[in-house]
């Protein structure tokens, strides 16, 4: 997708961009000074706390909060009624939000208060009198999909016969028993992709295998719990300071769900202590703004650690099944699997996603995938890092690691006999360009972690990851200060270390330096859209808009320079951080530095500034292949990570330090996901464990260094190459962690988390069938 | 409840404030003081990105409760650089980008100062265990123990250095050695 005609093809030679320098928010973050959600405060602001269903499912019959109003010191209460239903406002939201009548999972916000104080405000909230007629409830996916389950949404979505949507053998076989009644209106949608004829193509396999799976839900986990500080005031005009990955969401949903004109909310983010999908929608920040409304006085909401696990988005749970044929020399003929997600309260799984990436990684000629999108009473699942894609990789990758053992094949032999690559047909639809799947395997073949020799108890597992890489609106300015500095102004938040990047390309695109950009993330009223810092699309999106508008910039200053020689504009050019004569002037004036021509710039026509605005596309996706090994001890089924190895391509890695980062951190999101991680529910539905004394997110001494390998097979859907890589990078290791414990000690788990209990289980397992 | 007036040394700075008995030292720090540098990220002791020094003792400032640090000496975040020079460890995490979001980091290194005044070359595993009270969702870990170790490997360097000038500070750091004993699992909670 070339840019414009000016745009070369590909750039290859590289100056700032590949090199490591210190981010321009570092020294404010390691000295505390950075402002993150819960460090803004307004003057005379109020603490807003939000009231929460003890119950899993209940109606709510009535609340009287006429006691928490009168107490000293409270200045707002308010429930749903405070929040009525705007026309065209996403009513799932609407609900999510604050109760309407029913709550649909434990924690879902019932009320909310501003008081002076926290003391005030936590005494308020019990003052709150809710009336609650206890319904049935279910937060399983299986169960909720069985005839007979609590419906969690009434008349909303048709019951389902599961006959009638499937017509293969086997999964009429594995679903008999279910057809003979309805099968619950809990299915919120069902997704089919592939193609070919998976029936014929296992009629040619030489071994198949097939399984079940099921994947507990798991918390995003970032450090920062939801933070914003809302102040409406009595003109109606208002502004939000937030963390968020979305800012210009935050406003357009907010603006929608008040009944406010967009143009009335400025939004500010804050630095952001992490998000990794979860703070990709509202939960606190339209509550904020209506406390504030009804107060009339800035409101701060921030939440406590339990009830972000409570009511913020964990990922789906799943249950799985996969079947994968192939012949003995390894070529899989026929590939096929039923996903099922829930997604909560609300649909919106990401199963279809899931279902997009199952099978992703190869070149298969019969294919097919259903994917279910089921409700429970469970909180609204909100995007985590590749949403849906690490479960099927899960299921799918744990089929592929069996096969290659009862073939005797190398794992990642197996995975290069049937790699997607250039030309591939991919099992979504979509025909992939230039992928790089191929040259993370042969690298990982090639890493000294691949050759180390494993001891007893010890086992090495290979899995390999796909995802797509978003694109979208991105918007972005640059401003030429006075001294020949640049302020660049980006509007896709800067989750971690981006704003490191979009100063390299600037300065790479440029010619200067990297000390003369600064970069800043913009408020929504500062500059025009941009999409949430979502789907691994930041470098990519507003990389891509950085050199357009830097180029627009490089035009503008290229016209003042021709101005300054009296020849015409299209006689100069830009070259290392000046404007030089071209064609038959050249040679014929000194160069004029960026420096002179900002110093200039009042008196040749005015300020200078290079925009560009852009609905992206052309992300290239992003493969990786994980080998880890593991130590099972087999008296404790406690299992230790030795090495563990991300080999990913990055198309062109802009920073390596943080495209590194962004390796590790989501193998150890995954590592976590397979080793601990799990929502546990009661029997009445409720949450147990909603902290991390008890949710378990890896610690400095579960894991081992990090080995990372960066296999860069440009993306020619941008200048410079780049591919996202944020997401990928926790597709893997879920397989990749299991595989290596099957080869261990010959157990393979299929569901996680696998903790030691299960490990030990499953080992007294397989020693007494051997006994 | 009536509030609690309070004498302390924050930073070496002498500090009064008043506070409800109710209020942790994390509170007082970030509501009553304004020093923000020290994150709330769970308020259970949990993930230790509330880490301070109270007396040379690394506790995370929300078990502690604000009313009980008078007469006690408090080192937060905020006092870790000198002046407009950044602490070894705040230099090192920047330049090899051990931090991602950033929201631990102050915890980070508050604990790993904590760790390097009492063992200035401690084992990957030691550094592991020390730190196992922090948590980070962004990293992996990787590079934060990574900079750790090279900051105490320059700290070992310029101590050698200044003790070849200075024959005498070498003895003295040597009998700090025993203290990386002491580095284990679970000391920093029994220090």
């Amino acid at each position: 997708m070339p840019l414009d005609a000016n745009t070369p093809d590909l750039r290859t030679e590289f100056k700032s961009v590949g090199t490591r320098p210190n981010r321009p928010d570092g020294v404010d973050k390691v000295t505390g000074r950075a402002r993150f959600g819960a460090d803004f405060s307004a003057p005379g602001q109020l603490v807003g706390l939000v009231l929460r269903s003890p119950h899993a499912h209940a109606k709510i019959k009535s609340i009287d909060t006429s006691a928490a109003e009168a107490l000293p010191g409270v200045k707002a209460v308010i429930t749903y009624k405070d929040i009525p239903e705007q026309a065209g406002c996403d009513k799932d939201v609407l609900v999510n939000i604050m109760a309407r009548g029913t709550a649909l999972y434990d924690g879902h916000a019932v009320a909310a208060v501003a008081a002076t104080d926290a003391a005030v405000a936590r005494k308020a909230l019990k003052l709150i009198k809710v009336e609650y007629k206890v319904l049935k409830h279910v937060t399983d996916v299986d169960e909720a999909m069985k005839p007979g389950a609590p419906v969690i949404h009434p008349g909303r979505f048709e019951p389902v016969e599961f006959e009638s949507l499937e017509t293969a053998s086997h999964v009429k076989g594995k679903e008999e028993k279910k057809t003979k009644t309805r099968a619950g209106s809990n299915i919120a949608g069902r997704y089919v992709f592939g193609h070919g004829d998976v029936d014929k193509g296992f009629k040619q396999a030489d071994i198949i295998v097939e399984h079940e799976f099921k994947t507990e839900a798991t918390h995003q986990g970032y450090i920062e719990p939801h933070a914003c500080v809302a102040s409406v005031s009595t003109d109606g005009m208002a502004e939000l300071w937030v963390c968020t990955q979305g800012p210009f969401m935050v406003r357009d949903v907010c603006a929608s769900l008040l009944g406010m004109d967009v143009s009335r909310l400025r939004v500010t983010p804050s630095e952001i202590g992490g998000g990794f999908g979860g703070k990709t929608t509202v939960f606190i920040e339209p509550v904020a703004l209506a406390l504030s409304r009804k107060a009339g006085k800035p409101v701060k909401v921030v939440m406590s650690r339990s009830e972000v696990f409570r009511c913020t988005g964990p990922t789906s749970s799943s249950s799985m099944w996969v079947r994968i044929g192939a012949k003995k020399d390894g070529t899989f003929v026929a590939a096929d699997a039923v996903l099922k997600y829930q997604g909560g309260a609300f649909p919106g799984s990401p199963v279809e996603m899931g279902a997009m990436c199952a099978f992703a990684c190869y070149d298969l000629r019969n294919v097919r995938i259903v994917g279910y999108d089921v409700v429970t009473n469970r909180p609204k699942q909100a995007a985590y890092r590749a949403p849906g894609a690490p479960m099927s990789a899960f299921a799918v990758e744990g089929v592929i690691g069996e096969i290659a053992e009862k073939l005797g094949m190398d794992a990642i032999d197996i995975r290069l006999k049937n790699a997607a690559k250039e030309g591939t047909v991919s099992s979504y639809g979509p025909t992939f360009g230039p992928v790089g799947l191929v040259e993370t395997l042969e690298a990982a073949k090639a890493h000294k972690n691949y050759k180390v020799k494993l001891g007893k108890n010890q086992g090495r597992g290979v899995a390999s990851g796909f995802w797509f890489n978003f694109a979208g609106n991105t918007c972005v300015s640059i401003n030429l200060n006075v001294d020949g500095t640049l302020a660049l102004a980006l509007g896709t938040v800067d989750i971690g270390g981006s704003r490191a990047s979009m100063c390299l390309i600037a300065a790479e695109e440029l010619g200067i330096s990297y000390d003369d950009v600064r970069a800043i993330i913009a408020d929504t009223s500062s500059l025009g859209y941009n999409d949430i810092s979502e789907g691994s699309r930041v470098t990519f999106s507003s990389g891509l808009a950085t050199i357009k508008a830097v180029r627009d910039l490089k035009v503008r200053m290229c016209g003042r320079a021709a101005k300054i020689w009296g020849i015409p504009e299209d006689a100069v050019k830009w070259e290392n951080g000046a404007a030089h004569p071209a064609g038959a002037n050249a040679g014929g004036f000194d160069p004029l530095s960026i420096k002179e021509i900002a110093a200039q710039a009042s008196a040749t026509g005015g300020p200078l500034a290079g925009h560009y605005e852009v609905n992206a596309e052309g992300a290239g996706p992003s493969f990786a292949t994980h080998v880890c090994d593991v130590e099972v001890d087999p008296e404790t089924g406690a299992m230790k990570v030795l090495r563990y190895l991300v080999v990913q391509d990055a198309g062109k890695a802009i920073h390596p330090s943080y495209v590194e980062g962004q390796y590790q951190g989501g193998a150890v999101q995954g590592i976590g996901w397979v080793l601990n991680e799990e929502y546990f529910y009661g029997k009445d539905g409720t949450l147990q464990n909603a902290g991390f004394l008890d949710y378990r997110i890896p610690v400095c001494s579960d894991v081992p260094m990090i080995d990372t390998v960066i296999v860069e097979v440009p993306n020619p859907g941008h200048p410079y190459g780049v591919r996202g890589v944020g997401e990928t990078s926790i597709v893997p290791p879920l397989a990749c962690v299991a595989n290596a414990v099957s080869s261990a000690i010959g157990v393979r788990a299929r569901t996680l988390p696998m903790s030691p209990p299960k490990v030990l289980a499953a080992l007294e397992g397989v020693n007494a069938s051997k006994a | 409840m009536s509030a609690v007036h309070v004498s302390t040394k924050i930073n070496g700075d002498d500090v009064e404030f008043v506070c409800r008995p109710d209020e942790s030292l994390l509170d007082v720090l970030r509501d009553r003081l304004g020093m923000t540098g020290s994150k709330e990220g769970c308020g259970t002791g949990d993930c230790g990105a509330c880490s301070v020094e109270l007396d040379g003792r690394l506790v995370c400032s929300c078990l502690v409760m604000g009313a009980e640090v008078g007469g006690h000496a408090i080192a937060t975040i905020e006092g870790m650089a000198q002046g407009d020079k950044l602490h070894p460890l705040q230099q090192k995490f920047l330049e090899g980008a051990a931090l991602q979001c950033g929201i631990c980091t102050p915890g980070f290194l508050i604990a790993a100062r904590s760790l390097l005044e009492r063992n200035m070359d401690p084992t990957e595993t030691e550094v592991r265990y020390w730190l196992a009270g922090n948590l980070c969702r962004c990293t992996g870990y990787d590079k934060i123990v990574r900079a750790v170790m090279d900051t105490a490997k320059d700290m070992r360097k310029a101590a050698a250095k200044s003790s070849a000038k200075k024959p005498a500070a070498k003895k003295a750091a040597a009998k700090k050695s025993p203290a990386k004993k002491t580095a284990k699992k679970g000391a920093r909670h029994a220090a």
